[in-house]
C-alpha cells in the first residue's frame, strides 16, 4: 500500500488496513488524554482552519481541542458570522481562508460532496467533519475505536443502527468502516427513514432493514443510536409519542441484545425520545467514552495529515509486530 | 561488539546503575523506542540478578516530541508509549542504544516531564558516538566510540533485528 493520506474525506474508499492504521495511530493520543499535562508541541507553528458552514458544537470543539493539544493554532469560521450570508461563494470563502495560510482545513457543510469539491481546489490537507448525508469520517473512526476498546475487536460483530438512517452521515461512515471488518448490519426505524435501498449502500456488506425494534435488537453486539431530529418528527405521519412507543431504546428492549452489547450515541442525545436516561447512563452506554476518544482520533487525523506520515513508513519489523498486536486485540 | 560483549556491557551497566543509585529504591528504567526498549528490559533483568528486585520498565516513543517534524515525515509514524508507574519523585534512567546529537534525549525529557516531576533523570546508552548538538551527557556508557559524520553506528538486537551485534558502517548515500 502506498496511500499517502493527503485528505480525509470519506471512509468508503479506504481499505481495512488503512482504517486500522488510523485506529492504531489514535492509541498514543488516548494515552495522552490521561497525562497530567495534555499539551504537546508537535504541531507548534502550524495552523488548523475550522470552517463549519453547518452548526456544530461537539465536533468543532473536539477538533479545536485536538489541534490545541498538538500545539497548533486554530482559525475559526462559523456559518452564522460568515460572509456566505453576504453572498460570497463557498470557493471564494475557502480561498480567502486559505490565503491566511493554514496548514490544514477541517470543514463541515450541509451539502453532500462539498468537502470533496473544496479539497480538489486546495493544496492543503482537508478533513471532512461531516458533509450533508454523505459521511462523517472522524465519527466513524471514534466509534470504531470505542467499540474496539470495549469489546476487544471490531471484527464480525452484529451492529444495529436505530433511527433516521436515511439522513445520517454517521450511519454511512460506520457502515463503510465496520463493513470492511466483516460486521453485519441491521437498520431499524420508521419506514420513511429506513428505505430498503439502504441495503445496497455498501456492496459486500450484509445489511438488512427491519421495522420492529424488538427484532432489530435480537443478538446485537453494538447498538448505535442516532439523534432523532425532532424538527423532522413534527412532520406527519409520526408523532414524538409514537416514536417513543415504537422505537425508543429502553432497558427492557435492550435485554434482547447480546448480554455484553454496548450502546453508542453520537450526540446530542434527546433523553426520553430515542433513548431512556436509564440506558443512556447505564453500564452498557459508551457515550462519554466516545467523546473522549473523539479528541484522540482527531489528534491522530491532524497529526497524520499535517506530518505526512504513512503506513508504508512503518518499519517492516514493526509492521509485523503491530500486525501481531492487532491480531491479539482483534 | 559481539553478542557476548553486548551482554557483558549490559551486566556492567546494571551494576553501575544500582551502585551509583545506592540500591534500587525509587529506581525505574525508561527505554526509548525502539532499541532502547529491549536494552532497558535486559538491564532490568540483570538488576533482578543483583538485587532480587523487579525494577519497573517503561516505554517512551519520542516521535511527538521531536524538533524536526517537517523534515522527518517518514519517521513520524507513532508507536505507543507505556509508562505504567507514576514518575513523580522517581529516580529515572533513560535507556537508549546510541547517544549522538542529544536531540532524542531532549525530546524524551519533554515527554517525561509531561507525566510529572521525577526526582532525578539520568541517561544510560550502549554506545556514545560523540557529535553532541545539545548540552546532554550520559551517566552510564557502555562504550565510547570515535566516529566521523559520515559513519553510522548500527545496533542490531535479537528482539527487533533477529541478530545481535554493534558495528560501525559508512553512511550509504
Amino acid at each position: 500500500m502506498s496511500t499517502k493520506f493527503r485528505d480525509l474525506l470519506a471512509l468508503e474508499p479506504l481499505t481495512a488496513d488503512e482504517l486500522g492504521f488510523f485506529l492504531d495511530q489514535s492509541k498514543p493520543f488516548q494515552e495522552i488524554q490521561k497525562h497530567p499535562l495534555k499539551k504537546l508541541a508537535t504541531l507548534r507553528g502550524k495552523t488548523v482552519a475550522l470552517a463549519f458552514f453547518e452548526t456544530s458544537t461537539r465536533t468543532r470543539i473536539s477538533f479545536a481541542a485536538a489541534a490545541s493539544r498538538l500545539g497548533a493554532d486554530t482559525m475559526n469560521l462559523q456559518a452564522e458570522a460568515s460572509s456566505l450570508k453576504k453572498g460570497e461563494t463557498l470557493l471564494d470563502t475557502v480561498f480567502n481562508l486559505n490565503a491566511m495560510k493554514p496548514d490544514c482545513l477541517v470543514m463541515r457543510h450541509a451539502a453532500s460532496g462539498a468537502t470533496d469539491y473544496v479539497a480538489r481546489h486546495l493544496d492543503i490537507p482537508v478533513v471532512n467533519a461531516g458533509d450533508g448525508t454523505h459521511e462523517h469520517p472522524s465519527q466513524g473512526l471514534l466509534d470504531a475505536l470505542t467499540i474496539r476498546d470495549r469489546l476487544g475487536t471490531i471484527k464480525n460483530l452484529n451492529v444495529t443502527i436505530l433511527g433516521d438512517i436515511l439522513h445520517s452521515r454517521v450511519a454511512r461512515s460506520n457502515i463503510h468502516l465496520l463493513g470492511k471488518f466483516g460486521c453485519k448490519f441491521t437498520l431499524c426505524g420508521p419506514a420513511m427513514w429506513v428505505p430498503r435501498e439502504l441495503e445496497k449502500i455498501a456492496p459486500g456488506t450484509p445489511i438488512r432493514c427491519v421495522y420492529r425494534i424488538e427484532d432489530a435488537l435480537e443478538g446485537a453486539d453494538v447498538i448505535m443510536m442516532l439523534r432523532v431530529q425532532t424538527e423532522r418528527l413534527n412532520d406527519p405521519p409520526l408523532s414524538a409519542d409514537d416514536y417513543i412507543l415504537l422505537y425508543q431504546l429502553n432497558a427492557e428492549r435492550l435485554r434482547r441484545a447480546s448480554p455484553n452489547a454496548i450502546v453508542l450515541h453520537p450526540g446530542p442525545m434527546n433523553r426520553g425520545i430515542e433513548i431512556t436516561p436509564e440506558v443512556a447512563d447505564g453500564p452498557q452506554s459508551c457515550v462519554l467514552e466516545q467523546v473522549t476518544n473523539g479528541v484522540a482520533v482527531r489528534m491522530a487525523i491532524l497529526y497524520l495529515l499535517i506530518s505526512g506520515a504513512t503506513e508504508t513508513d512503518t518499519h517492516p519489523v514493526l509492521q509485523a509486530k503491530s500486525k501481531e498486536s492487532a491480531n491479539a486485540s482483534d | 561488539m559481539s553478542a557476548p560483549e553486548i551482554d557483558r556491557t549490559l551486566q556492567r551497566l546494571a551494576h553501575e546503575i544500582v551502585e551509583k543509585s545506592g540500591g534500587t529504591k525509587d529506581l525505574a528504567l525508561i527505554g526509548i523506542v525502539r532499541r532502547g526498549v529491549p536494552l532497558a528490559q535486559r538491564i532490568a533483568q540483570a538488576m533482578r540478578g543483583i538485587d532480587g528486585v523487579n525494577v519497573p520498565v517503561g516505554v517512551l516513543d519520542i516521535t511527538l516530541y521531536r524538533d524536526d517534524l517537517s523534515k522527518v515525515a517518514p519517521q513520524a509514524v507513532l508507536r505507543s508509549s507505556d509508562i505504567p508507574f507514576g514518575v513523580d519523585n522517581m529516580d529515572l534512567v533513560l535507556v537508549d542504544d546510541v547517544l549522538y546529537t542529544g536531540r532524542t534525549i531532549r525530546a524524551a525529557m519533554n515527554g517525561i516531564f509531561d507525566l510529572g516531576r521525577p526526582k532525578r533523570v539520568s541517561l544510560c546508552v550502549l554506545v556514545d558516538r560523540g557529535h553532541r548538538e545539545m548540552p546532554i551527557e550520559a551517566r552510564y556508557i557502555g562504550r565510547k566510540v570515535q566516529t566521523s559524520d559520515t559513519e553510522i553506528i548500527e545496533v542490531r538486537l535479537q528482539e527487533i533485528d533477529k541478530e545481535e551485534r554493534v558495528v560501525l558502517v559508512d553512511r550509504v548515500e
